[in-house]
């Protein structure tokens, strides 16, 4: 009986020392070299919400009426693409109208509206490592912004400095699929709301 | 002329502001830009108009429209994951 004690107890004392030991050695390492622990500064939950509020403001003032609509009501935008080979393609399918969509922290993704075939995800970030405010990561509609600015300021730039990964790496190809649905619609929705306006007779105006 | 830049947890912050036609000022702009560049930022230029609306990325700051607005300094593109 003692001794199923005590062999109980060696191996309570033995998994703990797996627990606890890694502590009391960074604990020991840290008094030893007299540091101090770095206080994190007090979470501001409201922070992140004025940033981005900040950051949709910025992006609104840059991107045209149709394309601040689309992120405001889609959560994204769509970049024509400008080369007239897209990227990645040298065949006789060059000069085929190729578009991307942007969306915030999430790799750009190449598609042809005209099949909705999607090409490629590019994945690109924008790190901040000063870090400011403790996080590399910008405000989502800052991200759009950089990417769109990149995108449409020098295309070839950007996409060069992206890695490129097959659709489905990271976007799921349903949604995007379906985000591209959704966008057919948006774009049907807009275009007829002008048309059913100008057809209203002016007494039921 | 205004430059902004993007900062994580903030949203855009002015940097700079100034008088491209007074030299002065032009200095400074010139510096800050180098700066920006120098800290690994990419600079931008909104380019408004009828229609389609895109940026323009400068290198430099002889790069940048006399007539612009602003200028949008953002951390350099890297790829991601």
């Amino acid at each position: 009986m003692l001794l199923a004690l005590a062999a109980t107890a060696l191996v309570a004392i033995a998994l703990l020392w797996e627990t606890t030991a890694p502590r009391l050695v960074e604990a020991f390492e840290r008094h030893r070299a007299r540091r101090k622990l770095v206080v994190a500064p007090d979470y501001d939950p409201g922070r992140e919400r004025r940033a981005e509020a900040r950051a949709r403001q910025l992006l609104k003032s840059c991107v045209n009426d149709e394309e601040w609509a689309m992120y405001r009501d889609l959560g994204l935008i769509r970049v024509w693409g400008t080369q007239s080979e897209r990227p990645g393609q040298h065949d006789a399918a060059a000069g085929t109208p190729y578009a991307y969509l942007i969306y915030p922290h999430k790799p750009i993704l190449a598609y042809l509206p005209q099949t909705g075939r999607l090409l490629n995800e590019y994945c690109v970030a924008f790190p901040d490592e000063t870090r400011p405010y403790g996080s590399a990561r910008l405000p989502d509609s800052d991200d759009v912004l950089a990417k769109w600015m990149a995108l449409t300021g020098d295309e070839r730039r950007l996409i060069g400095t992206a890695n490129l990964h097959l659709p489905g790496r990271q976007l799921d190809p349903r949604q995007v699929r379906r985000d591209l649905w959704r966008l057919r619609q948006w774009e049907r929705a807009r275009t007829a709301r002008p048309a059913a306006r100008s057809e209203t007779p002016p007494a039921a105006r | 002329m205004k430059f902004l830049r993007m900062k994580p947890g903030h949203g855009e912050v002015l940097i700079a502001e100034g008088d491209v036609e007074v030299r002065e000022d032009e200095e400074r702009l010139v510096e800050e830009f180098r700066q920006q560049l120098d800290a690994g930022m990419w600079a931008a230029v909104p380019l408004s108009g009828e229609g389609r609306r895109t940026a323009q990325l400068a290198r430099s700051f002889a790069e940048v429209p006399r007539d612009a607005e602003r200028v949008i300094f953002f951390p350099r593109a890297a790829g991601g994951r």
